[in-house]
């Protein structure tokens, strides 16, 4: 039987069921397959952080969404076009984020008196008309599993757990997706256990061969391969990518990476992921707790290596000392914040983006240090080797900021040619660099780089250059104890002045406004940048103008940024926190800046930010909108550019 | 004595020795010595400063680190690499300098406070990882830099600023603590004995993993006196329990006092020898794989007023160090699968290309 085929340009699907249904790993086989067949894709797991909580409970229930479109995309998308709920739960618990008319896929299985009031349903939704509205495919996914997979002899439990790969195939044939990556990926797994090798395979193909020959699907559709640059691709999540960056820096700088690190979610990954690279030298060393990984770091740092230590928040918290250490040490360290939902425990699973401010102040006295963002997956790579440069470059602790979102979420990224990757210099110190009184030479650690402000980097092992540091106030140049007043405040200055002098190498702000005449500036940082990049393209499909530009630097920031903000006669800041970004603008550049902010611990819809900044838009239209007429009169040059 | 070419497992294998003879000069720093007059840390500092010559290492492969405690400034008298860090944390950031730099002595200063209160979690996971430095724990009882408040090995019932009516805290026993913690060199000596502090440092330099030494070191300010059993003539041979590895322990005036063990429980008790005979007393064995012997030996310690402890190297075993089982996993990775290649890294796994 050959049935239709209809051409879509984008689906979005959302896969959900009990957490050890493995709706994460059947999420990630579709997203893999979906790359292959040169989709552009974005990428949103969403799980609890209980590792099994109840099974059939709503709490229970975890999710993996897909976006793939035969276009550039740049969030997972809004509401999914199809879901696919593995039991009443995660049926119950995603229903309400669907359009009308979309597409249901339910396993029937669990739909009993028992499961279904534990997932909060009096009555079998399936029965009682609440799913009118969608398209429903209610199918026993679970018994048909188990019956394709009998021969091979495993416990029904066992047997039923294959039910993933059933819906992974049937998914793959109603989207065309290619076979070949998931079963690879099933030969390879489960080497070792033939038994349950060829039971997911079977379960996979049986899937497949269901959506192929029952009546319950019609049409089956296709997603065109979406045109993108020419080059080589993979599919990668933050986390990986923040992980190849390290490695990256570490072979640019010539330098051993040095992780010392404590699990917390959702940086784990990191950890996980450097302990396989140590044929790069990479070193990763598990502490007993998050200011020992710190303080490991940064004892690797001082004996020459690239050191690094990977947390979230709260181990940011813990670190903060440490920190504090490292900004009066001048040593170079890499501190990466992968952010979750606070304060305190939390949504450990869930992103935010309200460390902004501890990572900008959260130390005692006077402790600046550079802060960058990535804003994609992707991006990581890239943002992980510019904190290592400016970390290496000024001899300086960094903070690199990502989020849960961003550590998770998976994008297809083009790979870069390595010859196009910033070169990084450690220029250890290798003799005197002051000559005494007496005509000797002698080495003095805190004497500067008079363009960069950097002291010298000596290691251990280099003659003639032992010395001493510690948190205690240097003199300046010399390096010794000094509680002189004069040269404390000539140190806090200095220190500022150096991190602020970073500024000088990280070029000026990027605006993306095609025809100069948007009123309206949209800032952002880090993950959200998909969400509102999505977002001003939904504006400007309606023929508003609208400019947006996007911070990598929150600390310095780029030198130009005061005079972009000016520029437009409103900004709008979105962030994930209470208006952290915002705050910092206002107080460094006098911009009344407004704030659109939530803290629910996913990213932004696209529609919403996108309904936000038109209205901004339109309210500068209004005649009515005194503020805007005062702009004007007060600043004309303001208005256009 | 022990010396580093006597074991099989020497702490300083990798580090580069030094080309000319070395002075107790050659490692005094231009920072003029601050501490309180009459301070223990002085006569450590000199016997560490006479002693580094002998090791006859290269000084600038010679690394201290400290945390935060009158001990803490140790570093900066001394012309080697060195680091004044932050309180408790000086275990944690020697780990990382070990295990990056195998051609470093690496050296930790810390006291009672700083090792034990603060800082206790890194000292115990220090000493089961084994990582090769040694740890120099100044313990006067008492928290110095902060005036005078009673720290953890302070005895029960200690009247300071903070304790009034006087602590309701069980001390610990670091040398027991240690043990506890899986430490596979534990010593003990006292500041003012230069030839034994100078004996305990050498073997101490000489092990490959995590040493501990306990320093009894008197606070003149605000704890003195506290090991006055230990030094005045009249008392100190019969506080001092010397531990000699391979031999009986015994001491007192005369040598009338003995160790023994109770061979149903397994504890320790102090007789008269003339009352079991020199043939009952304890043999120390410092090389014991079991640490019970010991961590009992370290229970003869009086957990109040100090009037007697034994003094010596409790324990001296060899065990892989964390440091180097750590690199070895690097130098296998590298030799089993090749240096490693940026381009082949990113282009592992599921890859397509555009064109």
């Amino acid at each position: 039987m050959t049935k239709q085929v209809l051409q879509l340009d984008r689906v979005i699907i959302r896969l959900a069921g009990d957490s050890g249904d493995g709706m994460q790993l059947t999420g990630d086989r579709f997203t893999q397959e979906s790359a292959v067949l040169g989709n552009d894709l974005s990428t949103l797991p969403n799980f609890p952080a209980e590792i099994r909580a109840p099974a059939g409970t709503l709490h229970g229930v975890s999710s993996f969404q897909v976006h793939f479109a035969d276009h550039d995309i740049l969030t997972p998308g809004d509401a999914p076009d199809v879901l696919v709920a593995m039991n009443p739960a995660a049926l119950h618990a995603n229903l309400d984020d669907l359009p009308k008319g979309a597409t249901v896929i339910v396993d029937t299985h669990d739909f009993t008196a028992r499961n279904l009031s534990r997932a909060g349903y009096a009555e079998s939704p399936l029965d009682d008309g609440a799913l009118d509205s969608y398209a429903v495919h209610p199918i026993d996914l679970t018994a048909l599993t188990v019956q394709a997979v009998k021969e091979f002899g495993l416990s029904r439990k066992d047997a039923a757990r294959a039910k993933n790969m059933f819906a992974l195939g049937l998914l793959s044939w109603l989207y065309g997706r290619p076979q070949e990556p998931t079963t690879a990926f099933i030969e390879r797994r489960f080497a070792g256990v033939p038994e349950i090798r060829d039971a997911n395979l079977t379960a996979f193909r049986a899937g497949w061969n269901f959506g192929e020959t029952t009546e319950t699907f019609a049409v089956s559709y296709e997603v065109k391969p979406a045109p993108m640059a020419t080059g080589t691709y993979r599919n990668i999540t933050g986390n990986t990518a923040l992980s190849y960056g390290l490695v990256a820096a570490g072979v640019q700088a010539g330098l051993p990476v040095f992780l010392g690190s404590y699990p917390i979610t959702p940086a784990s990954d990191i950890l996980h992921e450097l302990s396989k690279h140590k044929r790069f030298g990479v070193v990763t060393f598990q502490a007993e707790d998050e200011i020992a990984g710190i303080g490991a770091a940064l004892g690797a740092a001082f004996g020459g290596a690239l050191g690094v230590t990977t947390t979230s928040g709260p181990g940011v918290a813990l670190k903060s000392e440490t920190i504090g250490l490292a900004v009066m040490l001048e040593l170079p360290l890499l501190i990466c914040d992968i952010q979750r939902g606070g304060p305190s425990t939390g949504l450990p699973t869930r992103t935010e983006q309200a460390d902004l401010l501890q990572a900008m102040f959260g130390r005692n006295g006077e402790a600046p240090l550079p802060i960058v963002a990535p804003r994609s997956p992707t991006d990581c790579f890239d943002a992980a080797l510019e904190a290592v440069r400016i970390a290496v470059t000024y001899r300086t602790p960094v903070i690199l900021l990502s989020d849960g979102y961003l550590a998770n979420g998976s994008e297809p990224w083009r790979l870069p040619d390595l010859a196009s990757l910033p070169s990084i210099s450690p220029d250890f110190a290798t003799s005197p660099n002051h000559r005494a009184d007496d005509g000797t030479q002698d080495f003095w650690p805190y004497l500067r780089d008079p363009k960069t402000l950097a002291r010298p980097w000596a290691v251990p092992g280099t003659p003639g250059l032992e010395h001493r540091i510690g948190g205690l106030e240097k003199a300046e140049g010399h390096g010794s104890i000094s509680y002189d007043p004069t040269n404390h405040d000539l140190m806090v200055r200095t220190r500022q002045a150096k991190v602020d002098g970073i500024a000088a190498s990280i070029g000026t702000t990027e605006v993306d406004d095609p025809d100069g005449l948007a009123r309206v500036l949209v800032l952002g940082w880090g993950s959200t940048y998909g969400p509102i990049g999505a977002a001003v393209r939904q504006v400007r499909a309606t023929g508003e103008r609208v400019a947006q530009a996007h911070l990598r630097h929150l600390n310095p920031f780029p030198a130009d940024l005061g005079a972009v903000l000016r520029r437009y006669d409103r900004v709008l800041v979105p962030e994930m926190n209470l208006g952290q970004l915002s705050m910092l603008l206002r107080a460094r550049y006098l911009v009344d800046v407004v704030g659109y902010n939530a803290v629910r611990g996913l990213p932004f819809q696209s529609g919403e930010l996108a309904d936000a900044i038109a209205d901004l838009v339109r309210s500068l239209d209004d005649p009515l909108d005194a503020r805007s007429r005062q702009h004007q009169e007060a600043s004309p040059q303001g208005v256009r550019r | 004595m022990t010396q580093q070419t006597d074991l099989p497992f020497p702490g300083l294998r990798d580090v580069p020795v030094a080309d000319t003879a070395q002075t107790r000069k050659d490692f005094a720093s231009d920072q003029e010595v601050r501490w309180c007059p009459g301070c223990g840390d002085y006569a450590v500092l000199a016997a560490v400063q006479s002693f580094l010559p002998e090791l006859g290492l290269k000084r600038e492969n010679i690394a201290f680190v400290s945390g935060i405690g009158c001990a803490a400034r140790f570093p900066y008298y001394l012309d080697t690499f060195g680091m004044h860090s932050i309180h408790g944390r000086a275990p944690a950031i020697a780990t990382g300098l070990a295990v990056a730099r195998p051609d470093l002595s690496v050296w930790v200063v810390t006291g009672d406070g700083d090792a034990l209160s603060i800082g206790g979690n890194h000292l115990i996971h220090t000493l089961r990882r084994n990582i090769n430095m040694t740890i120099l724990l100044f313990n006067n009882r008492i928290y110095g830099l902060t005036k005078g408040q009673y720290s953890p090995t302070s005895e029960t019932g200690k009247v300071t600023k903070s304790t009034p009516m006087g602590s309701v805290d069980t001390p610990f026993n670091p040398v027991s603590l240690a043990l506890g913690a899986e430490a596979t060199f534990v010593a003990r000596t006292i500041d003012s004995d230069r030839k034994h502090l100078t004996s305990v440092l050498r073997a101490a330099a000489a092990h490959r993993g995590t040493s501990l030494v306990e320093i009894y070191q008197n606070c003149p300010i605000f704890n003195d006196g506290a090991f006055e059993a230990f030094k005045d003539h009249e008392t100190r041979d019969d506080a001092i329990v010397p531990l000699v590895h391979g031999e009986r322990v015994r001491f007192g005036v005369g040598h009338r006092l003995g160790v023994v063990r109770d061979a149903v429980t397994g504890a320790f008790d102090v007789v008269p020898v003339a009352e079991v005979g020199v043939e009952a007393l304890h043999v120390h064995d410092a090389h014991a794989e079991e640490p019970a012997a010991a961590f009992g030996l370290s229970r003869l310690t009086m957990p109040g007023h100090l009037d007697r402890a034994p003094i010596g190297i409790f324990r001296q075993v060899e065990r892989p160090t964390y440091d180097d089982l750590a690199r070895q996993q690097v130098a296998t990775a590298v030799q089993g699968q090749g240096a490693g290649d940026l381009h082949a890294l990113l282009h592992a796994g599921d890859i397509w290309s555009v064109t």
